[in-house]
């Protein structure tokens, strides 16, 4: 038992590989953002309730402030540094842009994330609200947030032609 | 690196059988699933400092939902997610699915475990009643022994239940009801995401052809200190007719029945009222 000291702990994060020792107790937010050096994501409450930290293991939205590190060795991690593919925003950044969907900024990145794993795979929510309704704002009121969101799905059903 | 992480320590297994002998030690280490309970407490400098198991890697504990003739299984990895995306819920069994909608949000029922509902044992537990108004058994094991127990006859106070600190839960055998029964979940709480329940009513009964009750369950959560099934009042209301006379009679006896907890989240007095109410709303929507 070595439980006291760091372990060797490897994950693919935004399609690379990383690996490192860390505490296997470390957050999984502390260790993206110390480890990783990645601080898109943001911590909010710190404790599963605002959303703030979201980010998608294995393609499934996690508050990583309440999951161990230990807990995503072998696993895949996408932050919000990964949604971008060659210099191209993902539709639901382009969204936000367009639509004010950001004030302050730390919830962005969760909200971002949450209606991220919807945009894949609608069967996960029954609808946009309650996708992102466990991702709290503090600043915009959340309608520009949701008219985002729901110009990226409108775009999306355009070109993929799928519809939920 | 925060210096509060010195004080624990995490046991990983490959395999089931090196999981159930790490819990042989002195002390047993803490069984931990999908952390959603658990790690709210590390943040805060209330989790117990000590030695913890990591179940999230242990393939036998991953093996999904089995659906069989007459019982479902779920592995003790089962999220409220793998519930949700399940076709087989969507039209049998849907206190299930209602009861894995309404739990914390779609970032927690992803990470949230069946299982772990059970064994974090919280008054609150929102799993918990649907489970238990289906009859479920959980299977325990330990290194040397394996049983079953009935959910309904696990708890018997405040997070006490009949489980030893060298035992896990490795699955949740739900049978499949035989009878087409009229079937009730409802959370109250302060929102719809991301609520901690005040009172949870799950009930589930069928009727004969003289609307005389053949079977009932009523399983309240977040009203005693553990999830409770009302033996009492369910006796009261088997064998006989389903009427308005019936029903008051029913909700002034869970009156009685019930001592509910007092806490941040509600009052007694209030938690009696909304558990006499959801009682007579059950059982009318029935008549």
């Amino acid at each position: 038992m070595n439980g006291f000291q760091k372990q060797e702990i490897e994950f693919t994060i935004n399609g690379k590989r990383w690996s490192g020792r860390i505490h296997p107790m470390k957050r999984l937010l502390d260790a993206i953002r110390e480890d990783v050096g990645l601080k898109g994501t943001k911590e909010g409450c710190g404790e599963g309730e605002c959303g703030a930290c979201t980010v998608l293991l294995d393609g499934k939205p996690v508050m990583s402030c309440i999951v161990p590190v230990c807990q995503v060795h072998g696993h895949e991690i996408i932050t919000i540094e990964g949604l971008e593919e060659a210099g191209k925003l993902h539709p639901l950044q382009e969204s936000f842009l367009r639509d004010g969907g950001a004030q302050c900024g730390i919830c962005t990145p969760g909200m971002i994330l949450s209606a991220t794993a919807y945009y894949n795979d609608p069967r996960i929510a029954k609808d946009l609200t309650e996708t992102i309704s466990g991702n709290l704002c503090r600043c915009t009121g959340y309608t520009k947030i949701f008219s985002a969101c729901q110009h990226a799905m409108e775009k999306r059903e355009c070109c993929c032609g799928e519809k939920k | 690196m925060r210096n509060y992480l010195q004080d624990y320590c995490v046991v990983s297994c490959p395999s089931l059988q090196e999981a159930l002998m790490a819990l042989q030690g002195t002390p047993a280490p803490i069984p931990m699933a999908g952390g959603t309970d658990l790690m709210v407490y590390l943040n805060y400098r209330r989790l117990p400092a000590g030695s913890y198991l990591d179940l999230f890697n242990i393939p036998e504990l991953k093996q999904g939902i089995q659906i069989q003739d007459n019982k479902v299984v779920f592995s003790a990895l089962t999220t409220y997610m793998d519930v949700r995306m399940h076709p087989y819920f969507q039209n049998n069994m849907k206190l299930l699915l209602h009861a894995a909608k309404v739990v914390g949000a779609i970032g927690i029922q992803t990470r949230g475990t069946w299982a772990g509902n059970i064994i974090n044992a919280s008054p609150a537990a929102d799993g918990v009643p649907a489970l238990m108004v289906y009859d479920a058994k959980i299977t325990l094991a330990s290194a040397y022994n394996e049983r079953q127990v009935l959910l309904s006859d696990f708890y018997h106070g405040y997070k006490k239940m009949d489980r030893s600190p060298q035992e896990i839960i490795t699955k949740i055998t739900i049978p499949i009801p035989q009878t087409k029964d009229h079937e009730y979940y409802r959370k109250v709480g302060e929102r719809k995401a991301q609520a901690i329940s005040k009172v949870i009513l799950a009930g589930r009964l069928s009727l004969d052809g003289q609307k005389k009750i053949q079977s009932i369950r009523i399983v309240y959560g977040s009203v005693m200190p553990y999830t409770y099934r009302s033996n009492k009042t369910e006796e009261l209301l088997l064998g006989n007719e389903l009427n308005h006379k019936l029903i008051q009679e029913a909700v002034s006896l869970i009156g009685k029945e019930l001592q509910p907890i007092d806490d941040i989240r509600s009052t007694a007095l209030y938690r009696r009222k909304v558990a006499q109410n959801l009682l007579e709303e059950f059982l009318c929507s029935a008549l």
